[in-house]
């Protein structure tokens, strides 16, 4: 057993730095898409995000619809080209002789959300599966292999379902594809952009447990995005909470969840509906629609929706403090700074 | 109090023992590594019944089969290019070898059973190579047409931005002509002949063609399997091959059938004018311009070359109206 190794998995020999370094840092991500006919207008879809992914860890995002959690991630694979910022994946500068985008995509892969139209229609599953591999320069034959192995994996009996074309499948079972697809080419990390947002509760659960299932298997890390907080609670180590292109709360699970700091993330988490129906939910915890991202507001940007806003919200910008070591919960709200002029300035 | 995910999992046939975390992952089940293992290659989906997998041509020819319409008129189709093709065997008479004295004879005069024309050859020998003709004038601008057309709007689909407008916008300039007047404009410009004729005929389907195309690339380029293949690594000329074209090709092909038709009748539209194939060379729109003088002495035979173009773009169109059926099915 390596000494690193938590719980006994074995080093993934393309690891570079260790298991301390961090899988992948984005710094300052920024992307803003040019808005037609307007001129100069941008829509501020991410706006200078940074964070890490550890090794062997589940980064869960969450956030309203709009906030930028799949230009986020599309992002991360460059599928979307950044304006601003920079992304290291194991050490390696991405985009860089270091670290090409093509060798970023033979260590990343990506399961999205809508799962009838991430399979090309024309095209069996078992080659829609094999596809990754034989472009990354796997034999046809090879890859075929591979992909009827993935099916296996991801609990569809190959010789049943590879030949079938996707509109012969089910929800779930076409995300288990996906799922397959992503991990033919053996990534060391998955994006899975709101994977299972589209599929109803008891799919849910199947697709939940066997991305649980595969991510022990494969060694894998995830970065998990999400609107669903449960779903997110439930495979999250760690947790971005993004509000209109931002990152303003960042940390473990758990006390994200119980104890958030951050007056969007409690606004989040109170709209969600108790099991007990005595404690009914009697008003929205948080009214009105996101801002527009052509105009965010000015300073914090929640500060429009927010109980707690004050002349020093408007004003400043809040930063995202420095979330690694004694720190790994942060957030960027005024009243978390003593330095803000904010009046309830509560403990830090 | 139930736990969200135990509720779950019962119902998803998750087996859960007392303890809800449990049922939250399969390889918690108890037990020591060995036995999690041995639990391992279960096929959660296996119970499905085996229903018969078609690929997708497979199942268009399945629809075919039971279009019995389609089938009549592609039988009639067939007939007709099989007459053509077999021309030279099947014409009772040399149809260039003219006679003073059988001129304009009725059906079935001396064993000319379709009758004779102005010159007195052979109208049944005329109509089976004239065929010949109008079938090429069909065919080869039709398929020229999708092969140029397609590549220019997949080209410009998939690339998109100033590439695609660029492309668009020409291909609009020719579309402000009717196509008609285009065809006529472009033969009257190099002259007649049957190249000529093509070439002009091709010309005015490139657009159509171009701008089929164009829209079935932009669909599938916005959909996320494209985008999932390039997060694979594949370069656009791969994606382009395996993924757009084979979701180009079903509408590029419905709609070429579909011109086919047309395009017989602006072949025998310029023939007729004079701009298409030259005397004596049979072809039915040629026909039909010389015989229209004697329409009043054999009105009968004067008819036959315009039956002809009717009768094989109608079956052409149905023909083409089953195939779409048959293919132009969302999956």
């Amino acid at each position: 057993m390596h000494p690193l190794s938590p719980d006994g998995l074995t080093v993934d020999p393309r690891d570079r730095g260790g298991l301390l370094q961090p899988l992948l840092i984005a710094r300052g991500l920024r992307k803003h898409f040019p808005v037609k006919g307007s001129g100069e207008k941008t829509v501020k879809a991410v706006d200078g995000v940074s964070f890490t992914v550890r090794k062997g860890e589940t980064l869960g995002i969450v956030g309203e619809s709009g906030c930028g959690k799949s230009t986020l991630a599309r992002l991360l694979l460059h599928l979307v080209v950044p304006d601003a910022g920079e992304l290291v994946f194991d050490g390696d500068l991405v985009d860089t002789r270091e670290l090409p985008v093509d060798a970023l995509r033979r260590q990343v892969q990506i399961v999205f959300q809508d799962s009838y139209s991430s399979l090309n229609p024309r095209m069996p599953i078992r080659d829609s599966v094999a596809f990754g591999p034989f472009v990354q320069g796997k034999k046809k034959q090879q890859a075929r292999d591979i992909a009827c192995e993935m099916l296996g994996k991801v609990g569809l009996d190959p010789d049943v379902f590879g030949p079938r074309y996707p509109h012969e499948l089910s929800g779930g079972q076409k995300q288990r594809v996906n799922i397959a697809r992503a991990l033919a080419t053996e990534p060391r990390m998955v994006i899975l952009d709101e994977p299972v947002s589209a599929l109803d509760k008891s799919v849910e659960a199947q697709v939940l447990n066997l991305l649980r299932a595969l991510k022990r298997q494969f060694n894998l890390t995830y970065l998990f995005i999400s609107h669903d907080l449960n779903v997110v609670r439930y495979l999250s180590d760690r947790v971005l909470v993004m509000y209109l292109g931002r990152a303003v709360e960042i940390g473990p699970i758990d006390a994200v969840f119980e104890r958030p700091r951050h007056p969007y993330t409690r606004a989040l988490l109170a709209s969600r509906p108790s099991m007990d129906p005595a404690q009914r939910i009697q008003e929205a915890p948080i009214s009105g629609d996101p801002p527009n991202p052509i105009d965010p507001p000015s300073g914090c940007r929640f500060h429009t929706r927010c109980r707690f806003a004050e002349p020093p919200c408007e004003k400043t910008d809040p930063a995202l403090g420095v979330w690694e070591g004694s720190q790994p919960h942060v957030v960027a709200c005024h009243m978390h700074d003593v330095a803000s002029g904010h009046s309830r300035l509560a403990h830090v | 109090m139930t736990d969200y995910f135990s509720v779950i999992s019962a119902k998803a046939g998750i087996k859960s023992d007392g303890d809800p975390t449990l049922a939250l992952d399969p390889h918690l089940r108890g037990g020591d590594a060995a036995t999690r293992r041995q639990t391992e290659p279960v096929y959660e989906e296996q119970a499905l019944p085996a229903t018969r997998v078609r690929s997708y041509w497979q199942s268009v020819f399945y629809r075919l089969r039971h279009d019995p319409v389609t089938l009549v008129f592609g039988a009639i189709v067939l007939l007709i290019v099989l007459a053509a093709v077999f021309a030279p065997l099947l014409a009772p008479f040399d149809p260039f070898k003219e006679s003073i004295v059988a001129r304009l004879k009725p059906f079935g005069w001396r064993g000319h059973v379709l009758g004779t024309d102005e010159l007195g050859r052979d109208m049944l020998s005329r109509l089976l190579f004239g065929g010949r003709v109008s079938l090429l004038m069909g065919v080869v601008p039709v398929s020229v047409a999708s092969l140029i057309g397609g590549m220019l709007g997949v080209l410009g689909g998939f690339v998109g931005g100033r590439t695609n407008t660029a492309i668009m916008r020409m291909m609009d300039v020719f579309y402000a002509f009717p196509s008609v007047l285009l065809a006529v404009a472009i033969a009257g410009a190099m002259g007649g002949g049957m190249a000529n004729g093509m070439l002009a005929l091709t010309l005015v389907f490139i657009p159509p063609m171009c701008r089929v195309a164009e829209t079935a690339t932009t669909q599938v380029r916005a959909l996320d399997f494209i985008e999932a293949a390039r997060a694979s690594g594949a370069r656009t000329m791969t994606i382009i091959r395996y993924h757009v074209l084979s979701n180009v090709l079903g509408p590029v092909f419905i709609y070429a059938s579909s011109l086919v038709s047309v395009s017989i009748l602006l072949a025998s539209g310029l023939s007729f004018l004079g701009l298409g194939v030259r005397p004596p060379v049979p072809d039915w729109g040629l026909m039909l311009s010389t015989l229209r003088q004697s329409i009043y002495v054999v009105p009968l035979v004067c008819a036959l070359p315009g039956l002809a173009i009717f009768i094989t773009s109608i079956c052409c169109n149905l023909v083409s109206d089953g195939l779409r059926a048959a293919m132009d099915v969302r999956m």
